[in-house]
């Protein structure tokens, strides 16, 4: 059961990883983006990490993707990129390369340390829910690093509105 | 066979070759930065998996903060790009290219 | 007064700082008096201390003043020190006392000048640096005093600077001293290597100890040599004496004749213990090229027509004779020639500054004549002065002429012979500018109006002033033999050989001993064909110059000083120059391109990478990725983690 859940879930992954890659058009891109993020929140919920699973499909499907093609439709992008041509010679190959490079490599030192990792355990912290679990050492541990990223998020949002502001006068 | 921590971190390391390959090849900056978003969910998977292996869970808390940070960074990132193609419509990255030396 | 001196660099170095200071206010002809009222202190100090050495005991008549350490360099130990002995006070009492009487010579002489308080002033520096060079206890505190005098010869000699003549012959005086100062250096460095010291006790004391090697003594000896030949105008580097004449009257007298050129002499005969033990050519080599410089310089006198570049050549001739007498041993007969050499020389020189300024700087020979009738005085100390250096008994120059002659047959027949002909051509040349001068018809009147609107040319007498110093070194010329008389039997015991017992301690190591050789016994007729050599040339002259005999024989060639110095200008101007702007081009082209070239270099492989900077994105990202990857082959594959 658990092996099909897998499959399906990385099915849906890599397939709209690949689509993110390969489709023209960018809104056909942001779909592929929302497949994979999917996937990934049924990764999570296998793994029991359901408060990750929640917050992925609201945060991360829900307003990150959605913003995207906000931002797709204001600026008028969404005109299919031509994928046929490669403007920078040896782009494309060399990109191919590193990254399958990098792929094997990771994917073939993490096959090889299998032993070291030995069996999944499936037991989680006794009696604590998921999201029990992750509030304590959220507020306690790394409160700190809570308040700080808060700060980040606003920094980041006032940031943004001065940024993309028109000027009055000089803008046209 | 049951899908072990391996197969999680396999899948996690093929999710960010592509992305990648994606951030190389492509010339939408919009879609580059989707790409960039592939790569951070193939970290976060990869930080969900060695939790439950662990049962440790500072690998979920931090994920919590890679996804925060990742939303803040979309929006400035996005303000940026908003900002610069307001000027240029129509242009690619390749043409944003005054770094030139 | 030997406690106190260093008065005697000291006074000088007050009177070069106060003309310094005060020149301008002093003006005319009061930095004159002070600059002579400095140079007769020091004079005053040298006599005190002359006397409070010869109350020391002969054999530790010696006494050093150290004045400060002055180079404390860990194994280098070198001290300002002054060094009172025989030879250093005979040196210093002839350098203040002659100095003295040129000082007042040129108050008279430069008056009216506009740079008159410059003139003194420079003068005052020269006094000290050649007191430095001579009371010097070590060779770099001499080094000092000699480039000292280098300088200060440049200066007066270029002193009417505005005449180009006189510019370029400052240039040439020490350029051509430099190459002597290069060999002068390099026996510093050499003795310094060999004993550790460049003090004058140390390295004489390690020759005569046997403790320097003789090739090492010999590499000195030679350097030195470079450095006198440069110094004391000897083949092939006395070039620029001759053109030295541009400057004053008094600087010629006072450096040119007296002091600076004396300096080399007075180096070798410092370092004789070292020559001593040298290799036997060394000496041969010094005595050679003194011989050959006397008789070469001595041909050239005979042609020269202006009243100072016959004086100029005579002195080289003479600087010849000493060198001649260092190489054969005969310090003390070398020493006793340079005092006689200063006083009758001084003496002339002066004599031919009266002369030119009665004649309103008239220098031409032959627009002179019958001058004596005009400048009686002037006249009659110049005759003095010319009977001495054709050694004529009982003037001076006689004895220390004869003295050499005497070394130099024993040592070798064909030097003797060489230094019969100079005396002959000595008294023959002398003789000429004499007849020339004084005597025969007044040529000045019928030149009289290259003299511009004076109306009636009449050539006058000197101011007082100028002719106390000729009395005083005429009388010195007179009795200046009486310190150096040689064993005649006419001659009283007590009156014998005094300079000789006098220097005794510092040349006994190199000091030939001649007691017993043929020469030795045959002295009395090698003095008298002196005599009669003298005697030829002087009857030889007259009856050209003064009777009308015979013809001048006055070659083209050898007024142009046998065109050596031609020859030097052409080498130098034309090949010499051609090398030179190759080391030059070597340097901005090797040199210089090395370092322009690693600038570019660097340049051309910055051009390179700078095409790494595309400026495209997506390049970039190919770059960080490539990153990645390199770090993932490193710890997976290389470091074989897991």
């Amino acid at each position: 059961m658990e092996l099909i859940v897998f499959v399906l879930a990385s099915a849906m992954v890599l397939s709209g990883a690949i689509g993110v890659v390969l489709f023209r058009n960018p809104v056909h891109a942001a779909l592929g983006l929302v497949l994979t993020l999917f996937g990934v929140a049924v990764h999570f919920v296998s793994m029991e990490a359901h408060f990750l699973a929640a917050v992925q499909v609201i945060v991360y499907a829900g307003a990150i993707v959605v913003l995207f093609l906000f931002v797709i439709m204001l600026l008028g992008v969404d005109r299919a990129e031509d994928l046929t041509i490669e403007p920078l010679k040896l782009q494309r190959p060399v990109a191919i390369v590193l990254g399958a490079g990098v792929t094997v490599l990771v994917a073939g030192a993490v096959v090889r340390g299998a032993d070291t990792l030995g069996r999944e355990t499936n037991a989680s912290a006794p009696g604590d829910s998921n999201i029990r679990a992750l509030a304590r050492s959220l507020y306690s541990d790394h409160v700190l690093a809570f308040e700080l990223t808060s700060v980040l998020l606003i920094v980041a949002v006032a940031g943004t509105v001065v940024l993309t502001r028109r000027l009055k006068k000089s803008e046209g | 066979m049951e899908p072990t921590t391996t197969s999680y971190l396999v899948l996690a390391a093929l999710l960010f070759g592509i992305g990648a390959t994606g951030l190389m090849i492509r010339r939408n900056p919009l879609v580059m930065f989707m790409c960039i978003e592939l790569m951070l969910n193939a970290v976060n998977l990869t930080f969900v998996a060695l939790a439950t292996r662990f049962s440790d869970i500072d690998g979920q808390t931090a994920v919590f903060f890679v996804m925060v940070v990742a939303a803040a960074e979309v929006v400035v990132g996005l303000g940026i790009i908003i900002s610069i193609m307001r000027r240029r419509p129509g242009a690619t990255v390749d043409d944003l290219a005054e770094l030139k030396g | 007064m030997l406690d106190v001196i260093w008065l005697v660099p000291a006074l000088p170095l007050v009177g070069f700082l106060a003309i310094l200071l005060f020149g301008r206010r002093l003006g005319e002809p009061g930095a004159g008096y002070v600059a002579a009222a400095a140079v007769l202190g020091a004079f005053v100090v040298t006599v005190g201390a002359f006397f409070d050495l010869l109350s020391l005991d002969e054999h530790h008549r010696e006494h050093v003043s150290v004045l400060f350490s002055w180079v404390p360099v860990s194994s280098l130990q070198i001290d300002m020190a002054l060094l009172a002995d025989p030879l250093s006070i005979t040196m210093a009492l002839f350098v203040t006392g002659i100095g003295f009487l040129i000082h007042l010579f040129a108050i008279g002489y430069m008056h009216g000048d506009p740079k008159f308080s410059k003139f003194f002033l420079y003068l005052n520096l020269f006094v000290l640096s050649m007191l430095m060079l001579v009371l010097g206890e070590n060779l770099l505190v001499t080094f000092l005093g000699w480039e000292g005098v280098g300088a200060c010869s440049y200066f007066l000699i270029s002193f009417w600077h505005t005449r180009e003549s006189a510019a370029t012959a400052g240039k040439k005086a020490f350029v051509t001293n430099r190459i002597g100062d290069w060999g002068v250096m390099l026996a510093m460095f050499l003795g310094f290597q060999a004993v550790g010291s460049v003090s004058y006790s140390a390295l004489n004391g390690a020759a005569e100890s046997g403790a320097l090697a003789s090739s090492t003594a010999t590499g000195i000896a030679l350097l030195l040599f470079v450095g006198a030949a440069g110094k004391s105008a000897q083949l092939p580097l006395y070039l620029w004496l001759p053109d030295a004449m541009e400057g004053p009257t008094p600087v010629s007298a006072l450096i040119h004749a007296a002091t600076m050129v004396t300096a080399g002499v007075f180096l070798m005969t410092r370092m004789n213990p070292v020559i001593a033990a040298s290799a036997d050519y060394a000496p041969q080599i010094i005595a050679w090229v003194g011989a050959l410089t006397a008789l070469f310089a001595a041909t050239i006198a005979v042609a020269q027509h202006d009243i100072k570049k016959v004086l100029a050549y005579s002195t080289v001739s003479q600087l010849g004779y000493m060198f001649l007498a260092v190489g054969t041993g005969a310090y003390v007969a070398a020493v006793f020639h340079m005092v006689t050499h200063a006083f009758f020389k001084a003496l002339m020189f002066l004599g031919s500054g009266s002369v030119i300024h009665g004649m309103h700087h008239e220098q031409d020979m032959r627009r002179m004549g019958a001058l004596r009738t005009v400048m009686p005085i002037t006249a009659g100390t110049f005759i003095i002065g010319w009977l001495a250096i054709a050694g004529v008994p009982p003037f001076a120059g006689f004895w220390s002429k004869d003295e050499i002659l005497l070394f130099t047959l024993a040592s070798s027949p064909v030097l003797y012979v060489i230094g019969l002909v100079t005396a002959v051509l000595t008294a023959f040349y002398m003789t000429r500018q004499v007849v020339m001068v004084f005597f025969g018809e007044a040529r000045w009147e019928s030149h009289a109006d290259d003299h511009g609107a004076h109306g009636e040319f009449r050539p006058h007498e000197s101011p007082p002033i100028m002719l106390f110093p000729l009395v005083v070194l005429a009388g010195l010329s007179v009795v200046g033999g009486v310190i150096q008389l040689p064993s005649f039997g006419i001659i009283p015991d007590g009156w014998r050989h005094r300079l000789e017992d006098w220097l005794h301690p510092v040349v006994e190591p190199g000091e030939a001993v001649i007691k017993g050789t043929a020469a030795y016994d045959a002295k009395s007729w090698l003095a008298l064909l002196a005599i009669a050599c003298a005697v030829l040339g002087i009857a030889a002259a007259i009856a050209v110059y003064a009777k009308g005999r015979a013809k001048p024989f006055e070659p083209e060639l050898l007024a142009r000083g046998w065109r050596y110095d031609e020859t030097v200008s052409a080498f130098m101007g034309g090949p010499g120059r051609r090398a030179f702007d190759a080391v030059a081009r070597f340097d901005s082209g090797v040199v210089d391109g090395a370092v322009t070239g690693t600038a570019s270099g660097v340049r051309s492989v910055a051009e390179r990478l700078r095409r790494g900077q595309t400026g495209f994105v997506r390049n970039y990202s190919a770059v960080v990725v490539a990153g990645v990857l390199g770090i993932l082959i490193w710890f997976v594959i290389i470091r074989g983690v897991l």
